[in-house]
């Protein structure tokens, strides 16, 4: 087995992001780290949409992002700390739209490491050196500097190690020109290391040490090292220095040190300041945890400073420092808004926050002011005994505040984000689909989703109307050649024609000067201000001052089809003659003097665009009855020349030749490509070449089941083709690649770019008698989301019947049962209660917090079709569930009951619970409703369950357990304790049970009826961290671990049949065991490191009527695929470009992808596609070159990248 | 074993160690070993965006909330140490 695999849906998880002007330009944007992906979005200060420029795979994981300015510089740099143990600065080039690795300097041993730096970043804000980290001792110090020629240069590391350190973090000190100093937040673990008696953990203090890079010695020395709060998790730079106009200091330097529930303003030689970090008002909230600040933005404007930290529960907080020069008066602090948890938050100049959420959707909000003068109270450093610093061990007094809905910032724009999927299911249940689509349960806590992901692009629409009669055909035109937007629609019906108006209203109008009484076959804007009508009796030729010039068809012939650009108009004649025409320059249409005959009826025409700068275009394309497609030329010196022939395997529909820019084929210029819709719904595209006309480079793809109907439209000032079979495609250019969408919309029978003032960048369309307009707002996405909210973390969900059965659970939250009670019981108490407060959306506040061990849970029956929730039963008694499983009953005659597996009290560190159940429920009302009919106490909580044989198979902690139901209780009837850590994941066939632990890897388990026993005959050599399995044959699992693997195990074939023909089992339980676990062991036969944690793998066909493949879903949000390759010489040509493109496309962070993609054991029979699929953005010359080595053309290889991609997922 | 290891004298050795923060040696004790483990476990976690979010989740906190935890662990991630046998 040989797997090639390929990333369908990047991971959408933000991980950090910074800001800056990468471009160099004055408009600033923000890079994303996705983890394993660098984005550049550019934020449009006009509208506040976000949209995406770059992006790009680093193969590598980066774990740390920073951006920096030369001093007097106006571009920004980004610097990446990764896993490589390199250090890289990256430059944003904004002509080819790249990263550019500017430097790329190597101090330690590639993977996160403990003692390898990479894990924090902080820059001098001169732009003068930047710090890298590793989490304990290591840290290094370059020096930035520019060369003669202004190129950027870095310096050989200096050493600040301090061994026995753990690092919480660093930050770049503001003090101007001075020596560069950054602090770090250290504790020493030494002393605590020897000390036996525990005292020197006790009192280990945490340290802020100041250290200077001396720029005269070029050494770095420990300046400063004072200890702090020793719960402080955060550093903050305040601005410091003096202007070089003025003597005003820009703030008074030092740090914010963020602790738990407190705030401390430090430098050196200056009185501390310390303000409580205020909490919510909330009759519910949990006042015993401790607060942290977890992400924060200091943001300088002209002459003041402010902060906005943000705590646990998603709080913004608006920190002020007043200060006189360099000394601190006060520090204040106030509640600003609440928005969800971010990993990290940017202010835009331009008065935008982007916050950019741990988990699920990001939002990019305006400020609509800053909090100044509103009524929030304010907590500042001097109402508190010497700055808050009199007792630092003490806590301040508790500061409350009341959260209230946005008042400060405005939504401008939100990016959907996967993150974290943490359960899917891939199944083809919506109506009018011929793929299936991926059900993936999204999102944490409040903000979960259920998210229905279908291959294609959204389309909005903005219009529709019925129309009187149903049209064959729809246009747009312009009046003029320099008009900015369409001017009429005409629709042709079978026996007339309809021009409407466009302006304050739609409305039909008569002396436009088309014909009206008979059909039309095509609608021309020409020339700078005429228009053109191709009707079947001939062609009307509409000036500009109302006077119309009529060719008239030959007598007994009727014109069947015809193309037409600005200058030229082909028609064929149903006598299958074309004529052509062009327009001379005094805005004539001159009939060419000879008509060519073609001998088979014409079934197709296209002419392109003319091209910029030219007469005419040089080629026409002809479609006839005979299954041929032929290039006609048009050039003066050749006209009506046949210059080549292909033979297509079905008549064709439509033909379209467009010029498009593709830079897998060239970089520079569009290509023209001839594109050729079949009647059997096949669309072929290939490659015209401009110098001889030849057709090369045929690809394929099977649109839908009705004729394809090609039409070229604009979109966002593109050309792009519209293709219409039983579906619509959009084929269009995005970010300078070709891309082949589905839109998720009803087909249509025609469609038409439509340009109007609402609606410029527009499509209009015709399905039956209505008539639609349209937009495709999200070019680029390949997946199309709809959601359905949820109310808790989804744990696990699964299919039957029409619904969707899902368990939700929240740690460390008061359910809806549990906070109704308490409420209850603080009204009982007299206490009063703030309703507002309680009222707050539970989407953005999120649930009241509670002690570890509370749990919120409840069980979902979902509509996936209608998208809406049927049933929602919460559970009580601080139960949570985990698993569940439909099971048909043998001794209730196959009756269908849904088990669910809870644990009542339950601990996730140490795993405890106080008892587990498995909840039996009955169906009600067609699957629409669950009743429960028993409880069973199980002694451990049960992560996973199955059908199997008519019972029900349950991992209940370590133990694996066959039930039989009973009249008040699940019956155990046969249990295996030989397991070593829990077990979370059951598959099954036949009779045998594959399982699935946390820890050890999967083991291969049987029941022997007869005996009733479960003997476990095969494991793994290895033990894996597991998190999904899916079976993909009777022999062979496919696994996904904890740390981002994924491996296919297989058991020999022959251990397996041995195993199922011993009757009873006595054979296995009494044969030797090999290295302590079972006597078989299965072999690794695939295993590859895709980088995001697997959640689900899935064996299923894409595209209808495809092979059957492995998809899975990542905890950050990706979607991929892993596809068997089908011969050995696609295994050795793929392999083989891979080498090559391994030695010609270094990664962005410096890591190597062979050690990549085997970070913990080498890749093995695994293809990573997402390097292959790079082959398409590498320079024209490097493509050859490779090709060249592999013995093919650039075109072939293309091919059968696309091939391997299309035919497996369709994407 | 690198071939600085191999081939020189434990003024050597003394050094790496020194420079290799959580390299083991013969004389290790089951306490060093595991405080090793467990540094570079948490170091670890803390390191891989994807299983810091897996914790989160599981846990019902937030990312920060786990980093900073899990680095405050790396203090004294097995307790304090045994005492030695000669006092």
């Amino acid at each position: 087995m040989h797997l090639y695999n390929l990333t369908l849906q990047p991971p959408t998880a933000i991980t950090q992001a910074i800001v800056g002007n990468f471009s160099g330009v004055r408009q600033q944007e923000i890079i994303t780290s996705h983890g394993t992906r660098l984005e550049l979005l550019r934020p449009d200060p006009q509208t506040g949409k976000v949209a995406t420029i770059l992006s790009t795979d680093v193969f590598g994981s980066i774990r740390s992002l920073a951006a920096f300015r030369l001093t007097g510089g106006t571009k920004d740099y980004a610097i990446v700390g990764s896993d490589s143990g390199r250090i890289i600065i990256l430059d944003y080039d904004p002509k080819t739209s790249s990263f550019v690795k500017l430097h790329q300097e190597t101090f330690g041993k590639s993977g996160a490491r403990r003692i390898v730096p990479g894990q924090y970043l902080a820059v001098d804000p001169k732009g003068r050196s930047v710090m890298i980290s590793a989490m304990e001792k290591s840290k290094l110090v370059y020096i930035l500097n520019r060369d003669a020629a202004a190129n950027l240069t870095i310096s050989s590391p200096l050493e600040a190690h301090k061994n026995g350190a753990i690092i919480h973090h660093i930050v770049g000190l503001d003090v101007g020109f001075e020596n560069p100093t950054f602090a770090a937040l250290e504790v020493d673990y030494t002393e605590s290391d020897q000390d036996p008696t525990g005292e020197a953990f006790k009192n280990a203090e945490k340290m802020l040490t100041y250290y200077e890079l001396d720029l005269g010695l070029n050494h770095v020395v420990r300046k400063w090292s004072e200890p702090t709060d020793r719960r402080a998790n955060l550093l903050l730079q305040v601005p410091g220095g003096q202007l070089a106009s003025s003597d005003r200091f820009d703030g008074p330097s030092g740090v914010l040190v963020c602790c738990e529930d407190h705030i401390i303003y430090r430098h050196m030689d200056a009185p501390q300041h310390r303000v409580p970090i205020p909490r919510r008002k909330h009759p519910l909230d949990n006042r015993d945890r401790g607060m942290l600040i977890v992400s924060a933005v200091m943001h300088k404007m002209k002459g003041a400073f402010f902060f906005l930290v943000q705590n646990e529960d998603g709080d913004l907080f608006k920190v002020t420092i007043e200060h006189e020069d360099e000394e601190v008066k006060s520090l204040k602090i106030k509640y600003f808004d609440t928005v969800p948890v971010a990993s990290s938050l940017c202010i835009l100049k331009s008065g935008f926050l982007f916050v950019a959420s741990e988990f699920s959707n990001h939002y990019f909000y305006q400020f609509q002011k800053l909090g100044d003068d509103d009524e929030e109270p304010e907590f500042s450093s001097t109402s508190y005994r010497s700055f808050g610093m009199a007792d630092p061990t003490a806590p301040l007094p508790n500061e409350y505040f009341r959260p209230r809905p946005l008042e400060n910032l405005a939504l401008a724009d939100e990016l959907e984000s996967l993150d974290p999927i943490l359960d899917s299911k891939v199944l083809n249940i919506l109506p009018n689909s011929d793929t299936p689509q991926i059900f993936a349960a999204c999102g944490r806590g409040s903000r979960s989703s259920l998210r229905t992901l279908r291959h294609g692009l959204e389309v909005e629409e903005s219009v529709s109307s019925d129309l009187p009669g149903i049209p064959n055909a729809v246009w747009t035109t312009k009046k003029r050649e320099d008009d900015a937007y369409d001017s009429y629609i005409i629709l042709s019906f079978v026996n007339g024609t309809l021009v409407l108006s466009i302006g304050e209203t739609i409305e039909e109008v008569q002396d436009t000067g088309f014909l009206s009484s008979a059909r039309t076959l095509a609608v021309q804007q020409i020339g700078t201000d005429a228009l053109l009508q191709v009707h079947p009796e001939g062609i009307r030729h509409v000036l500009a001052n109302g006077h119309v010039t009529e060719w008239k068809s030959p007598s007994g012939k009727t014109i069947v089809n015809a193309t037409t650009n600005k200058r030229q108009v082909v028609v064929a004649l149903s006598s299958a003659e074309l004529v052509y025409f062009e327009l001379d320059l005094e805005g004539q249409l001159n009939e060419y003097q000879d008509r060519k005959a073609m001998g088979s009826t014409v079934l197709a025409l296209s002419i392109a665009e003319v091209p910029e700068g030219r007469q005419r275009t040089p080629f026409l394309a002809v479609g006839c009855e005979d299954q041929t497609v032929r290039v006609i030329s048009l050039d003066p010196e050749s006209t009506l020349e046949t210059i080549s022939l292909q033979a297509l395997t079905a008549p064709p529909s439509s033909i379209c030749i467009a010029e498009m820019l593709d830079a897998s084929i060239n970089k520079s210029q569009p290509t023209l490509f001839v594109n050729i819709g079949l009647q059997n719904g096949v669309l072929l595209r290939t490659v015209l070449d401009p110098t001889n006309g030849q057709l090369t480079d045929t690809r394929t793809r099977f649109l839908g089941t009705r004729p394809v109907k090609l039409i070229r439209v604009q979109i966002q000032r593109n050309p792009a083709i519209l293709a219409l079979s039983s579906r619509s495609w959009l084929n269009y250019t995005h970010q300078n690649l070709m891309y082949f969408t589905p839109l998720i919309f009803e087909s249509f029978d025609f469609a038409w770019s439509f340009s109007a003032e609402l609606s410029p960048e527009g499509l209009i369309g015709i399905t039956g008698s209505t008539l639609r307009i349209f937009q495709i707002p999200k070019l680029g996405t390949q997946l199309k989301q709809d959601s359905i909210p949820l109310s808790y973390t989804p744990r696990k969900f699964i299919a039957h019947g029409n619904y969707f059965y899902m368990v939700e659970g929240d740690h460390r939250v008061l359910g809806e049962d549990a906070g109704e009670k308490k409420l209850a019981e603080l009204r009982q108490q007299g206490k009063k209660i703030d309703q507002e407060v309680i009222d707050l959306p539970v989407e953005v506040f999120g649930r009241p917090k509670a002690p570890a061990g509370t749990w919120g849970s409840a069980i979902r029956v979902i509509d996936p079709v209608k998208a809406e929730t049927v049933a929602y039963i919460p559970l009580d008694s601080n139960e949570a569930a985990f698993s569940l499983a439909v099971v048909p009953f043998l001794v209730r005659g196959g009756e269908l009951h849904l088990v669910v597996g809870t644990a009542a009290d339950t601990t996730v560190s140490p795993r405890s619970c106080s008892s587990g159940f498995l909840r039996t429920y009955k169906f009600t009302d067609e699957g629409r409703g669950l009743e429960l009919l028993h409880k069973t106490e199980t002694d451990d909580v049960p992560l996973a369950l199955l059908a199997f044989q008519g019972r029900l198979v349950a991992g209940v902690g370590k133990a694996l357990r066959i039930y039989d139901i009973g009249k008040k209780k699940l019956l155990r009837k046969v249990e295996n304790k030989t397991f070593a850590s829990p077990i979370i994941t059951l598959n099954t066939q036949g009779s045998r049970i594959i399982v699935g632990e946390m820890q050890e890897s999967v083991s291969f388990v049987a029941y022997k009826a007869p005996e009733n026993r479960l003997l476990v005959f095969a494991d793994d050599s290895q033990s894996r961290w597991v998190s999904a399995v899916a079976m993909v044959d009777y022999n062979t699992v496919a696994i996904g671990d904890r740390f981002g693997n994924i491996i296919v195990n297989r058991l020999d074939t022959k251990e397996s049949d041995q195993v199922d023909e011993d009757p009873t089992g006595a054979g296995i339980l009494h044969e030797k065991g090999i290295l302590m676990g079972a006597p078989h062991k299965t072999k690794m036969v695939a295993h590859f490191h895709v980088g995001d944690l697997i959640t689900s793998i899935h064996k299923v066909a894409m595209v209808a009527g495809g092979r059957e493949i492995l998809l899975y879903t990542g905890l950050h949000g990706t979607v991929g695929i892993l596809v068997p390759f089908v011969s050995k010489e696609d295994v050795d040509f793929i392999s083989t470009l891979e080498q090559h493109l391994r030695t010609e496309q270094s990664s962005l962070v410096g890591r190597d992808q062979l050690s990549w993609r085997g970070y913990y054991t080498p890749v093995k029979a695994v293809v990573d596609g997402d390097l292959c699929e790079t082959f398409a953005r590498l320079p024209g010359s490097k493509q050859s070159a490779i090709a060249g080595e592999l013995d093919r053309t650039v075109g072939e290889v293309l091919k059968k990248l696309e091939q391997l991609r299309v035919t497996t997922s369709g994407f | 074993m690198s071939s600085e290891l191999r081939y020189t004298a434990n003024t050597q050795l003394e050094h790496l160690h020194a420079r290799y923060t959580g390299t083991g040696h013969a004389d290790l004790t089951k306490y060093d070993w595991l405080t090793h483990q467990h540094r570079d476990t948490l170091s670890s976690i803390v390191g891989h965006p994807t299983l810091t979010a897996y914790l989160a989740i599981a846990d019902g906190a937030c990312t920060g909330r786990v980093k900073y935890e899990m680095t405050e662990k790396m203090l004294q991630p097995c307790g304090p140490p045994p005492r030695k046998d000669d006092d």
